[in-house]
């Protein structure tokens, strides 16, 4: 089905999102999307949005099954502690994407902004991922506890002098790990962190991955794995296990 | 004494054993989980070490023969104000290990307890108190946004509400547990907090640790926490219980974050927090998606979204020196619900100067909060809950005198199932068997006998506040709230009055 999303507050469209689904609607396709916040939120069932225009903020968040696909840029906050399901945006991204998140996957073909991935975490389950076609701003996967991030860092329309990741990249990470085409900058690495160029095995984990960004922006595997990748992993679980007097 | 570094040797307590009672049964030594009693094999005797004792007087609870007596050390440093021994040994402790000091509990400092500088009122000739033994007495309390005016729909011959309500909780008793998550401490404790709040009728508060898949059961006295980890957050979580409460800052520790060492994440609070097995479980500091009051407006309301809007979002914040101001943007950013967290409230495991340096009193909080919402004419939009350091009954009739609609109560009811505050919840030993996640020591709680303690707890209390309601005059909790006319202040100089908004006695 179709939604018109034109002039429609953010509660209304969310609610006749919701109802859509609960009679059974298995692809909704909203059209005229300008801002309207919480697309998508804790709705548990394989379902698929298409999303034409920009999503407002919080999209996806607490979300569990449903694929996301949208047709623009989106705003801050999309898949806030995301449980399962797939966001893909064509375009760029705002701050905080992922936070907290756990499940699924999220691709975004640009640029992105700050603390994304932060807080990510993973279980025996579940994995979440996250993979940036773009560059990232500062703090990209603060906290991290689990779960993978992958900056590629080939469809940025910043500067080529702009760093692939800004500072403090992976600060206080204590799980998962962060993949970059090409290196980063030493000084930009939070503490604790350890950095390895990938080879083998690694390629396995990050491979399908690849493959469903090349598939869903038609940029072709080989080219990406023209420049060398690295991967940044935390060297402890326990970042300040040591810290406290017994 | 065995061995063991210098300055250690002074110990907080001495465990005194009584040679004629002692049979050596080695009670002592099963009981405590700090090895402060060592069983001799070669002698067959039990000794103690002073040094290990953290004064839970667990062994003087359990010896057999009543050999046992945990006391304060008496052994003296030169008198002196300033340099009092718990600032020495403070130090001889950081020069030691060069870490951070770590408590557990609340605010342990002598600052004022405002509670013990209030006293309540009660009817005398000019109008009747009320005997609630044999009449009517409402302690039920109604949390949830409140409209700003009714609207009487009776056009149809019967008379009915129009427009009606956002979604409200109605509890038995003005008190409900508060946040302590599965983690910090067992799921034994958890089981008997959310059994006692079904019996009652109130609520309990899952933390930020997540809810054990087992007491999804208990929903409707449930409310689940999120935090800024998100630790086991997801939309079945959200909508398990009847509200989401939203953890800003804690009254132990305001401003700073929360950490789960590894050590205490075991396979069932990996799965229930989400996070793997061993890894620490940090929660930052502030939440990353608010650093305004519009950006708590967009998580609370993707919380609604999340949830339909049938579940009540609460937002909790430490007492601190803008809470007045906070707690105004909070109201007008949705939430249903303010929590104001006071400097004693307690915690699994906080910095210790932070715990007795951070904060203000819950009683100044309160009264700040409640007039400052009133002045704005938003008070009927949110309840007021208050927590961190209610006591007893008198307590919960006074912060509702000045103003809150209900109390948490965390310590409290952590005492009731067996703890002493000893204050070493961080180091998962709990000889009580309470902040401990050690299989060995969780099994000392009994969740069907901590169920009906707590439970015993609130009908106690429940009893107590219905009794200073009718000695004031007064049917139902709901005519107290707020009524600072039955309150007098006792010893307090003007601003205190001042802001507390109450006379002195005999004015």
């Amino acid at each position: 089905m179709e939604i018109n999303a034109e002039g429609i507050c953010y509660r209304d469209l969310n609610r006749m999102i919701r109802q859509a689904v609960s009679m059974g609607e298995q692809s909704i396709v909203l059209r005229n999307i300008n801002g309207q916040r919480y697309i998508g939120n804790g709705i548990d069932s394989k379902i698929k949005l298409v999303v034409k225009g920009t999503p407002g903020q919080d999209m996806a968040a607490f979300m569990k099954g449903p694929e996301i696909d949208v047709e623009g840029n989106a705003q801050d906050g999309i898949g806030n502690t995301m449980d399962d399901g797939k966001i893909i945006v064509r375009g760029m991204a705002g701050d905080i994407i992922g936070y907290g998140m756990r499940g699924g996957e999220i691709y975004v073909s640009g640029d992105v902004g700050y603390r994304v991935g932060i807080h990510m975490k993973s279980s025996d389950e579940k994995n979440p991922v996250i993979v940036i076609g773009g560059k990232a701003g500062d703090f990209l996967g603060e906290y991290m506890a689990g779960g993978m991030i992958i900056l590629l860092g080939m469809l940025s329309r910043t500067d080529k002098n702009v760093p692939l990741a800004g500072n403090f990249l992976g600060t206080g990470m204590h799980g998962g790990a962060i993949y970059t085409r090409g290196p980063v900058d030493k000084h930009s690495l939070g503490r604790g962190l350890g950095i390895r160029e990938v080879s083998g095995q690694d390629f396995d984990i990050i491979m399908p991955y690849l493959e469903e960004f090349g598939r869903q922006f038609g940029v072709d595997v080989s080219v990406m794995l023209e420049s060398n990748f690295y991967c940044i992993y935390p060297t402890t679980h326990r970042p300040y296990g040591n810290m406290y007097a017994y | 004494m065995l061995y063991c570094a210098p300055n250690k040797k002074y110990s907080d307590f001495i465990i005194v054993r009584d040679p004629d009672k002692c049979i050596d049964c080695r009670v002592c030594a099963r009981q405590c989980s700090y090895e402060a009693h060592v069983y001799d094999e070669s002698t067959g005797k039990v000794f103690s070490d002073d040094t290990r004792c953290v004064g839970c007087h667990r062994c003087e609870a359990f010896c057999p023969s009543g050999a046992l007596l945990i006391r304060q050390n008496p052994s003296e440093f030169r008198d002196n104000a300033v340099w009092k021994p718990w600032f020495i040994k403070n130090i001889y402790k950081q020069a030691e290990t060069g870490g951070v000091l770590l408590t557990g509990m609340g605010n342990s400092y002598p600052y004022p307890v405002y509670w013990d500088k209030m006293l309540l009122d009660a009817s005398q000739v000019t109008n009747p108190s009320i005997d609630p033994l044999r009449e009517p007495m409402e302690l039920k309390t109604y949390l949830g946004s409140k409209p700003d005016a009714l609207r009487i729909d009776a056009g149809s011959g019967e008379v009915r509400l129009a427009g009606g309500f956002t979604p409200q909780i109605a509890i038995n008793y003005p008190i409900l547990f508060s946040a302590m998550s599965y983690g910090s401490i067992n799921l034994n404790v958890h089981k008997g907090l959310a059994r006692a709040a079904e019996e009652m009728g109130i609520l309990y508060n899952t933390g930020e640790g997540g809810l054990h898949a087992s007491l999804y059961r208990y929903g409707r006295n449930t409310i689940v926490q999120c935090a800024s980890g998100r630790f086991g957050v997801h939309s079945e979580y959200l909508n398990a219980g009847v509200a989401v409460e939203i953890k800003i800052g804690q009254g132990a520790k305001p401003g700073i974050g929360g950490h789960l060492p590894g050590e205490k994440i075991g396979p069932e609070i990996s799965r229930t927090r989400m996070i793997p097995i061993g890894a620490d479980a940090l929660s930052p500091a502030p939440h990353h998606d608010i650093y305004s009051i519009e950006d708590l407006r967009q998580l609370i309301y993707a919380i609604k979204e999340a949830t339909d809007y049938k579940k009540l979002v609460f937002v909790k914040i430490a007492a601190v020196h803008n809470s007045a101001a906070i707690a105004s943007g909070m109201v007008r950013a949705g939430a249903d619900v303010i929590t104001l967290d006071g400097f004693r409230g307690g915690t699994g495991a906080a910095p210790t100067m932070i715990r007795d340096n951070v904060g203000i009193p819950i009683e100044m909080a309160l009264a700040s909060v409640d007039e400052r919402l009133r002045q704005e004419g938003i008070r009927n939009q949110a309840s007021l809950l208050v927590a961190g350091g209610i006591r007893c009954s008198a307590d919960v009739v006074k912060a509702i005198a000045l103003g809150a609609d209900a109390v948490y109560i965390g310590t409290a009811a952590l005492i009731s199932v067996g703890c002493t505050v000893c204050q070493r919840c961080y180091t998962g030993k709990c000889p009580w068997g309470i902040a401990t996640n050690d299989p060995f020591l969780a099994k000392r709680i009994n969740p069907e006998i901590a169920h009906e303690k707590l439970a015993n707890l609130i009908r106690a209390w429940g009893h107590e506040i219905q009794e200073m309601l009718g000695g004031m005059g007064i049917n139902a909790i709901e005519s107290l709230r707020g009524n600072r006319e039955k309150l007098r202040g006792i010893g307090l100089n003007e601003s205190e009055m001042n802001i507390l908004g109450i006379k002195h006695a005999g004015a």
